[in-house]
């Protein structure tokens, strides 16, 4: 796991303040404080260290108690969206040329574009630094498909609303019947990156399980989308 | 354990941790010290070489993922286009440091491979992975013209 520039400099001030100063003298009590203080430096270091924690999701059968049909349908796209929109999801789903990277979804550095298949330009193919899997040593992440939505799902600077039709639409979700879309955001892998991202990136919200669950649910009540 | 590569048209096999980074196996273990680390993050291109005739910034991918495949480095490259783009960098006197240069010219030569006429927005997109701290991108750009330029004469 790569621990880069803020996580540095905050884990070098920790050790410092952990550290012995130059002018304590060697005591057993100096050395149960400095051994304490250690401690807590060690379990801020894990926590600065560790990845982001997810969000958690409610769980499809938890919509149970909303009696309406739509409501309930509604709620449970609602709860989806919590994936639907989060960065890992929307980065590589862009409404132009460049996707963007990072929790606060960045322009993508380097510049790249999707090209006319979605897998980059003519001499930066996301597989110039994409392999097929994340690749700690250099912290870029990975999978065997890595590559941009197409246009017609763009999903961002759309509301959820927006997207909700788009996924339905056999004209727009590459021509997918609902059963289709629920087996796709179930089960296909490069959805599941989202929930192992690599490094210290902050997953999805949940697990793909849960996601999945959410969607069967969703489809099972109607498929209705937020008004 | 053994892995088996090609690299700039000679099989070697390495016994090596099919995880190492292909830029380390390439330096360290063939000695091979032309594609050179720059940042380790795939953000500086300076360790780009050829797979398969694609650009690849080799620090960034495993070399199991090129077992089996032709890797071209800097060393090998030797395509008509590679020649061009030689023959323009130093017409144009491209390079001041030159520690970027190995990965601009693996990309300029990817470029012109597949697109032997590129444009300027092609060229933004084909290289802006390669990075220039002596920023020699003008001649660069104006390098990679003149090649295509030599490629349709």
């Amino acid at each position: 796991m790569r621990i880069v520039g803020r996580e540095q400099k905050l884990l070098v001030i920790l050790t410092v303040w952990a550290g012995p100063g130059d002018d304590e003298p060697r005591r057993k009590s100096t050395m149960s404080r400095a051994n304490g203080k250690w401690a807590v430096a060690c379990f801020l270091a894990a926590a600065i260290a560790a990845p982001a924690s997810a969000v958690d999701l409610r769980a499809a059968d938890s919509f149970a108690s909303v009696t309406d049909r739509a409501e309930r349908s509604r709620a449970l796209f609602a709860e989806a969206g919590k994936v639907i929109q989060h960065p890992r999801c929307l980065n590589c789903h862009p409404v132009g040329e460049r996707p963007t990277q990072g929790t606060d979804m960045h322009p993508h550095s380097p510049l790249v574009v999707r090209g006319s298949d979605d897998k980059g330009a003519i001499g930066m193919r996301c597989t110039t630094c994409h392999q097929d899997a994340n690749f700690e040593p250099s912290g870029v992440p990975g999978h065997p498909l890595w590559h941009v939505a197409p246009k017609s799902m763009a999903w961002q600077q759309r509301s959820l609303k927006q997207i909700c039709e788009q996924v339905k639409d056999p004209r727009r979700n590459g021509g997918k019947t609902l059963a289709q879309i629920q087996e796709h955001m179930a089960h296909d892998t490069l959805v599941g990156w989202a929930w192992r991202p690599g490094g210290t990136r902050e997953p999805a919200p949940g697990t793909q399980e849960q996601f999945g669950a959410l969607i069967a649910a969703w489809i099972e009540s109607g498929a209705a989308c937020p008004r | 354990m053994p892995v088996s590569l090609n690299v700039n048209g000679q099989s070697r096999e390495i016994d090596v941790d099919p995880a190492t980074p292909l830029l380390w196996v390439l330096r360290e273990d063939l000695g091979l010290t032309g594609t050179k680390y720059g940042c380790g993050i795939a953000q500086c291109g300076a360790c780009t070489v050829h797979l398969d005739g694609e650009p690849l910034r080799s620090c960034s991918a495993p070399v199991r993922v090129a077992a089996g495949r032709k890797v071209t480095t800097i060393e090998g490259v030797s395509s008509r286009a590679a020649k061009a783009v030689q023959k323009a960098w130093v017409e144009l006197d491209v390079v001041q440091c030159g520690y970027c240069q190995s990965g601009q010219i693996m990309s300029a030569t990817a470029l012109l491979e597949k697109k032997p006429k590129p444009s300027d927005v092609d060229i933004d997109h084909a290289m802006s992975g390669n990075i220039c701290r002596c920023a020699t991108y003008h001649r660069i750009r104006a390098a990679i013209h003149a090649a295509s330029k030599q490629l349709s004469a």
